[in-house]
């Protein structure tokens, strides 16, 4: 596979690691009410999608950035690759407002 | 109709044509007392022994496609009984005493042969390791030997033996284990059943469970509605799927597994190894070709073949263990799709919906399961308790700590 990394350009799979999906971005609020029930649920379950599939790449042997890789999980195909953390920010992570977000 | 040698040679006089179809094409009745979702090994596995152990009635095994067309029928077709981890060693113990009175049990050639599992050890960590494990094993009644590096020498001479950095130190030599006609074991579970009164439904996809007031009724599928008292859901490598139509996530990613093999050559390899510096492990088909494999690609996959660097990953593990490979041609490669687990543990476990019960989380290692995982399902589907070795295998592990990582990997299913 190749993955087109939104600085480097097209690079081989080979040099990244695969974490998995990317709703791992989204940690649980720690002091939330149901935090035992939501860390368990981020950890361990899993959608597990066939077809469009939205995950975490390293790319460990290149510039360590995380990306966010939309791959067809039928046919192995990528449509679409951002780095981790303008999705995280999308998102609202990363703003110092976390709690705001799960209140 | 029974199979003996007597009949074999009665066949061989008249042109084989008194053979007949092993199995009813069965079309889907109204209703069951038990619906099987997956006609693989452990499906058939299922059924079988709910008519034959647990007195169950009524009993439909569905399949999407033919039975024996998934992971039963894409697996290096080995089995053994070499854990360590309590959770685990008792289970795998069980399972390999039924492949030892399989063919019996069955009437069936599956050609069980217990040709003999040696983990080559490298390091006197791994040794001391071994030796532990080899431990356990014997704890729950199983065998393993320690081989020093002559040991495994008299057998295996052609290994690289004198690596300069993972030199063969000896090796866990697990006898009972061995391989198995993979397909035969689907055919033979199915006949059994068959024979049992079992409906074996073919091209008949579930797309939906009827599920009302936190208990199932039935089942919706591609041939109708099918009432059901009972579903059982062992679909592995789909597993995510099915059960996503009742609403249920899993701690489950589907990934792909290759395996391949050479092309046939005479007597070299008897039993079965497996490399403990890298992933690689190696066997020998009745053909002749080197079956062997190694890691999963390591992403999510539902794609039943994998990418290149998988295989140059396997194939350099191979040569570094056994350098004479190269000189083998590599016949065939293929790819399967595992349910790998966040701790690489299996599941057999009822859900939270009344009814709907699940097998399933197998990773790599479903095959040897077959006969254990079929029975111990059986019992948790007419008991509703789980079986004596298969205790642990709950699906609420992860929220009570209770997980079991065999290899102390970690929570996340590419490690395993």
């Amino acid at each position: 596979m190749i993955i087109n990394h939104p600085l480097l350009g097209p690079r081989d799979a080979q040099e990244f690691t695969y974490l998995g999906d990317a709703t791992l971005i989204n940690r649980p609020y720690w002091l939330s009410e149901n935090a035992l029930r939501d860390f368990h649920d981020y950890l361990h379950l899993r959608d597990n999608p066939a077809g469009e599939h939205r995950e975490l790449w390293f790319h460990e042997q290149g510039d360590r950035s995380w990306l966010v890789v939309t791959r067809n999980t039928v046919t192995h195909k990528i449509s679409s690759v951002e780095l981790a953390c303008d999705v995280a920010r999308a998102n609202g992570r990363s703003t110092g407002r976390e709690e705001a977000q799960v209140a | 109709m029974g199979y003996s040698g007597l009949r074999l040679i009665k066949e061989a006089l008249t042109g084989h044509k008194g053979w007949g179809p092993q199995w009813r094409d069965a079309s889907p009745q109204d209703a069951y007392d038990y619906v099987i979702i997956g006609g693989g090994g452990h499906g058939l596995a299922t059924a079988y022994y709910l008519a034959k152990e647990f007195g169950g009635a009524r009993i439909a095994v569905l399949e999407k496609g033919w039975i024996g067309g998934g992971n039963v029928g894409r697996n290096t077709t080995i089995i053994r009984s070499n854990y360590l981890l309590d959770g685990n060693e008792p289970f795998y113990e069980f399972s390999l005493k039924l492949w030892e009175n399989l063919e019996q049990d069955l009437n069936y050639n599956a050609m069980v042969s217990q040709r003999g599992i040696l983990n080559l050890v490298h390091s006197d960590a791994q040794r001391d390791a071994a030796r532990r494990r080899g431990n356990a094993m014997i704890l729950n009644g199983s065998d393993a030997e320690l081989l020093g590096v002559d040991g495994v020498r008299k057998m295996y001479p052609f290994l690289n033996f004198d690596n300069a950095r993972f030199p063969i130190k000896g090796g866990l030599l697990h006898r009972r284990g061995g391989t198995v006609r993979h397909d035969a074991v689907a055919w033979g579970y199915a006949r059994g059943a068959d024979r049992r009164g079992v409906d074996i439904i073919q091209n008949c996809e579930v797309t939906g469970f009827r599920i009302e007031e936190g208990r199932v009724l039935g089942v919706d599928t591609s041939r109708g509605y099918i009432k059901a008292r009972k579903v059982g859901v062992s679909v592995a490598g789909s597993s995510g799927r099915v059960m996503a139509q009742a609403g249920m996530r899993l701690p489950i990613e589907s990934h792909v597994l290759q395996a391949f093999v050479s092309e046939g050559l005479k007597p070299i390899i008897p039993g079965v190894i497996t490399y403990g510096a890298g992933h690689f492990y190696c066997s020998q088909s009745d053909k002749g070709g080197l079956v062997f494999g190694g890691d999963i690609d390591g992403y999510n996959s539902y794609a039943q073949r994998g990418n290149l660097p998988v295989v140059e990953d396997v194939i350099s593990g191979g040569m570094s263990l056994i350098p004479g490979l190269g000189r083998a041609r590599l016949l065939r490669g293929w790819g399967g799709i595992m349910d790998m687990s966040m701790d690489g543990s299996p599941f057999i476990d009822k859900t939270h919906i009344d009814g709907l019960y699940f097998n399933g989380g197998w990773c790599y290692g479903g095959f040897k399961a077959t006969p254990a995982a079929g029975y111990c399902f059986a019992h948790l589907l007419k008991t509703d308790r789980p079986h004596d070795t298969a205790k642990a295998y709950r699906l609420d592990r992860f929220m009570t700590g209770n997980m079991i990582d065999e290899k102390g990997m970690g929570a996340q299913p590419n490690l395993h």
